[in-house]
């Protein structure tokens, strides 16, 4: 599989650290909800459903064997549940996205939002003080003026290192449904967030208004026959964004078109395959998320069974379809008792744009490499987590005629799934989030 | 485990299983889920429309031999010479022969003019459940038919043959439809016919009387949704007994007479989800599943509470 240094060399991908409880007992707050890599790689933010961001660092190692490992770097509550007393409905503190602002100074960036409200952090580091105040002790206690008979100038002495998050914006009171996504604009002034129903286009410094973009609410919601499930910035188009739709349609929007950008630009659609009609097709071609690849030419998205890839030139059809694991197509039922088939997958590339990853259920993860097409499944697993130890693939059995080391579906734990994914931006050092831990997966260094 | 029979879930246990999840999703934290639920009333709609033709296809060929019985039995009376040649061939013209386009035989023509057009595709595939792949619908069947099918105002569910979605000017049952935006707080109420406790006594009036005709209805019994305009319009109904699927165009904002869902819920969501209708309670306001479906547009768009 391509690195993400180009080249076809096979990639191995070895266990590098997992973050979390060890224990069976998942308690609900430490479920994570998104899982994302600052521009550079260096830092790397988990959300989860308890509203806390995690945020883990790479120490800079001069070891040549082994690379650098990821210490958490600051941890902080970012929402706070919430009720909305007009409606009698609780708002959830769960972290639905984070999205890293561009680095412009020391200080680091984040947005993240849950439900209902966008805040930007500000993660901060301290590693001096001043010393030395003439009307103030050390502790903080204030000096008698009178008592002083010399004055001196405060100097600033090395700390221990200290990470601060505040708060700086708070984005509140423009959304009526629930936010999914927001994405941050190459201009590096605004930024989109989308519910289910709008999606509003925000300035990073102004919080008491934003703009509305995109407005599928119909006059009469009888009518309402699909909902947004993500949006995205173009990575260098700033006026160009798409926004996925729970029919299985990508929309390509312009905003130097009107300011209202209700009619499309592009409409990406596949046409449905007749044969494989049944009960759940509405669900499994809702669009769970769509990422831009780093050159800007493709996206992909990803329902509930498949993996596309779309080239922003051609609307009619994908140019790459991957199946994720289409063996649960004969499952859909039971996946349905269960609810396990609104589950929203998310997906990532690779830096170079040669690979893509998802997630699955018992834990396994997906990687397609485009150029070699060559697809690999791996687990995210205690079991085979020693320091490098090499992933070894999985395979799925479909049928009855199981072979060695393969798992049959009916052996599936559909509890452990793998939501959320990152890729580092330049290296092959992937993040995957289970249900309460997070895996970090880096290939293999000889 | 996943349950490797998954072609034996029939439609109704998928109808039962979606209005338990709507159900359950008022009381999930965070709030109602509009995506989620949009979906799982794709479901249902999908499952109310299999199992609604297979409930029509049921009680037409029911009715195919009561019919052609009872003509045996009146060909008996005038000529019982005749009675064995007449009612074979005309079983054959009406029942036995596929894709019948000639509607000319004698049973046929004893039978409303509603009728008609279903017998043109009387065979109707009823599809499997679950992921088994679904035979499109012949557009025949979805003719508009006069509400001939009905029988009474509080008994069973109506085999009414067109299962239409759109809105319809229909007097004959009464639909409301409460929305509330969540952006304006605005509660309107769509009143499309009578209140609940007038339906009764309205709906027997117009089985007795003349029957107004319905509108010719939109049809869109396509599992495809290529039309975004034609999507099935759920208008739920407080009166989940009464054949609802014919909506009316007009409205009638009267907030004063509000039904929503939440009070159509809480007057006894469980009997929904149960195969054993209660008659009983059904009429002290529970509903059946079986009279659920009869009215299905009320549930299948939960998200008209959004």
């Amino acid at each position: 599989m391509a690195g993400a240094g180009g080249g076809s060399n096979d990639v191995q991908w070895c266990f590098s650290q997992v973050k979390g409880a060890i224990d069976d007992d998942v308690a609900e707050a430490d479920i994570i909800s998104t899982v994302e890599f600052n521009h550079s790689g260096e830092l790397l933010a988990t959300g989860d459903k308890g509203g806390r961001v995690v945020i883990f660092q790479q120490e800079i190692e001069n070891k040549p064997q082994c690379r650098s490992e990821y210490n958490v770097y600051s941890t902080f509550q970012s929402h706070e549940p919430e009720f909305d007393y007009l409606k009698s409905l609780e708002i959830e503190e769960k972290i639905n996205k984070i999205r890293w602002l561009p680095q412009k100074n020391a200080a680091q960036f984040l947005l993240s939002t849950n439900d209902k409200t966008i805040k930007l952090w500000k993660i901060s580091e301290r590693d001096k003080r001043p010393e030395g105040y003439n009307l103030k002790e050390e502790d903080g206690r204030y000096i008698d003026p009178n008592t002083v008979t010399a004055l001196r100038v405060p100097v600033f002495r090395p700390m221990d290192l200290m990470v601060e998050a505040s708060p700086r914006r708070v984005f509140a009171n423009a959304h009526t449904y629930h936010i999914n996504s927001i994405s941050i604009n190459s201009d590096h002034e605004t930024y989109l967030s989308a519910d289910d129903l709008r999606i509003n286009l925000w300035h990073q410094e102004i919080t008491d208004r934003s703009f509305n973009i995109v407005d599928i609410k119909p006059a009469n919601m009888e009518e309402l026959t699909e909902v947004i499930t993500a949006a995205e910035f173009h990575p260098h188009q700033c006026n160009t964004f798409v926004y996925s739709s729970s029919k299985g349609t990508i929309r390509l929007c312009d905003m130097r078109a009107s300011a209202l950008c209700d009619t499309h630009s592009k409409l990406f659609e596949e046409p449905e395959d007749p044969s494989n009609r049944s009960f759940f097709s509405e669900i499994i071609s809702s669009i769970s998320d769509v990422k831009f690849s780093h050159n800007g030419r493709y996206m992909m998205t990803r329902d509930y069974l498949s993996v596309k890839i779309w080239d922003l030139n051609m609307e009619s059809r994908p140019v790459e379809t991957y199946q994720v694991h289409e063996y649960l197509r004969n499952k859909l039922c039971s996946l349905y008792e269960n609810d396990c088939i609104f589950d929203k997958f998310e997906c990532c590339w690779n830096g170079n744009d040669s690979v893509v990853m998802t997630g699955s259920y018992n834990n396994f993860f997906r990687m397609f490499d485009r150029g070699q097409r060559r697809d690999v499944t791996l687990e995210a697993s205690r079991e085979g987590s020693k320091p490098q130890q090499v992933l070894k693939p999985r395979k799925v059995c479909a049928d009855g005629k199981r072979k060695k080391d393969e798992i049959s579906v009916d052996s599936l734990d559909f509890n452990k799934k793998i939501l959320h994914t990152a890729w580092h931006p330049q290296d092959n050092v992937i993040a995957v989030a289970t249900t309460n831990n997070l895996y970090i997966f880096q290939d293999k260094v000889n | 485990m996943i349950n490797t029979m998954e072609c034996a879930v029939d439609a109704q246990s998928l109808i039962s299983i979606s209005l338990r999840k709507i159900h359950n999703s008022r009381t999930q934290r965070g709030g109602i889920k509009l995506h989620k639920n949009l979906l799982v009333s794709y479901v249902l709609r999908n499952a109310r429309q299999v199992y609604m033709n297979e409930k029509y296809a049921e009680i037409y060929r029911m009715q195919q031999y009561e019919e052609v019985m009872t003509v045996c039995n009146e060909i008996q009376e005038l000529n019982p010479l005749d009675l064995a040649e007449d009612c074979e061939e005309q079983s054959g013209d009406c029942c036995g022969n596929d894709g019948v386009s000639e509607p000319a035989s004698l049973c046929c023509a004893l039978l409303p003019v509603s009728h008609l057009t279903a017998v043109q595709s009387a065979h109707i595939q009823a599809p499997s459940a679950c992921s088994a792949p679904l035979s499109l619908q012949s557009d025949d069947v979805c003719k508009e038919t006069e509400p001939s099918f009905y029988r009474s105002c509080c008994a069973e569910a109506y085999p009414v043959s067109n299962w239409d979605f759109s809105t319809v000017n229909n007097n004959l049952h009464c639909n409301k439809t409460t929305v509330l935006d969540l952006d304006t707080h605005v509660v309107t109420t769509v009143e499309n016919g009578y209140l609940h406790q007038d339906c009764c006594a309205s709906f027997q009036q117009c089985c007795q009387g003349a029957q107004s005709p319905a509108k010719k209805r939109k049809v869109d019994f396509e599992y495809y949704i290529s039309d975004i305009e034609e999507v099935p319009d759920f208008t739920p109904c407080k009166r989940a007994k009464f054949e609802d699927c014919s909506y009316a165009n007009s409205e009638h904002l009267d907030t004063s007479n509000i039904s929503n869902l939440i009070s159509i819920f809480g007057s006894g969501f469980s009997g929904l989800v149960s195969r054993q209708a209660d008659f009983e309670q059904a009429l002290n306001g529970q509903f059946c599943s079986k009279q659920a479906l009869a009215s299905l547009g009320a549930w299948t768009r939960a998200i008209v509470a959004f």
